[in-house]
């Protein structure tokens, strides 16, 4: 069975990582932001916010912070995600599941293209 | 909610938004009850603020006129043949105390705690988790895991989903192939 001592291999690894990370600034780094509110929550942003951080871990996507928020003022639009990708405009996505959550991340932020279809407006 | 686990995230991001800095969250089977306590060191309300947190048309959020989250626990407590209470005091934090009868058929299940656990990982917040059943116990202590860190972020991508899979076989551990 895993134990915390175990997190010793990740960490060397990781802390390599930081130390290349620290020559690039916050402004660079992508957020993808996820309303954890009660109506987030009550929608399914549990596992939209596990199967992105899931998705840049599998990746190894540097320089982007899965994080939370709380209520984003859409509650019938929930789960929503936005995302932030620095020099361009916020884009939000609503009515996220975890396969949408897949195709932002492998489209939106790796590909570069936006999901248009899940959109406001599109859902 | 389809799952206690979901309320439990719920009540402790309310922890997170009064500002704690150490929140404990002790889930605990014996007796044929689930027993849900979060404890936290925010700011508090006052009396008469707490006095009618219970009421759905009551929230401290701007963004709407609602506020679901103790409402919401609390009712998932009564119907499983369980108790809600809510106490806090300004300056000190805020406990809220949950039960649910195991077998009652309206008791929604435990569901994913590992990943409600790994939902919640904040640099800046401490956590203690105790998972207990029927005297057999497991305790996730966020401090402990920041001091194998040596500074690496606590909520990085990688951190995550290894806390998530070491959190998931010690609870199916203690669970010993029960669903609860």
């Amino acid at each position: 069975m895993k134990s915390i001592a175990d997190i010793k291999a990740i960490r060397e690894k990781m802390q390599a990582q930081i130390m290349n990370r620290d020559n690039v600034s916050d402004a660079a780094e992508t957020r993808v932001v996820v309303g954890m509110a009660t109506c987030g929550i009550a929608a399914g942003a549990r596992p939209v916010f596990n199967e992105l951080v899931d998705q840049v871990q599998k990746r190894g996507l540097e320089n982007v912070k899965v994080t939370r928020a709380g209520c984003l003022g859409m509650c019938k639009l929930e789960p929503i995600v936005e995302v932030f990708v620095p020099g361009q405009e916020k884009v939000t996505y609503v009515k996220v599941d975890a396969q949408k959550a897949k195709d932002i991340i492998e489209k939106h932020i790796v590909g570069g293209n936006i999901c248009t279809d899940y959109l406001v407006g599109e859902e | 909610m389809r799952e206690l686990s979901l309320h439990i995230l719920d009540i402790v991001e309310n922890s997170v938004k009064a500002n704690a800095t150490l929140i404990q969250v002790d889930i605990e089977v014996k007796n044929g009850y689930l027993y849900i306590t979060v404890v936290d060191n925010g700011k508090g309300m006052s009396e008469e603020f707490l006095a009618k947190v219970v009421d759905p048309f009551t929230t401290t959020r701007t963004t709407r006129k609602v506020g679901l989250g103790i409402p919401l626990i609390k009712q998932a407590a009564e119907v499983a043949e369980g108790e809600f209470s809510i106490t806090s005091k300004l300056g000190e934090g805020t406990t809220v105390k949950t039960s649910y009868k195991l077998d009652s058929i309206d008791r929604v299940p435990l569901g994913d705690v590992p990943e409600t656990i790994t939902t919640l990982l904040y640099p800046n917040i401490e956590f203690v988790w105790r998972y207990a059943v029927n005297g057999e116990e497991f305790i996730f202590d966020t401090r402990e895991v920041k001091e194998e860190l040596q500074g690496v972020p606590i909520d990085s991508p990688e951190i995550l989903v290894f806390l998530k899979s070491l959190l998931k076989e010690n609870i199916d551990s203690i669970n010993g192939g029960i669903i609860i």
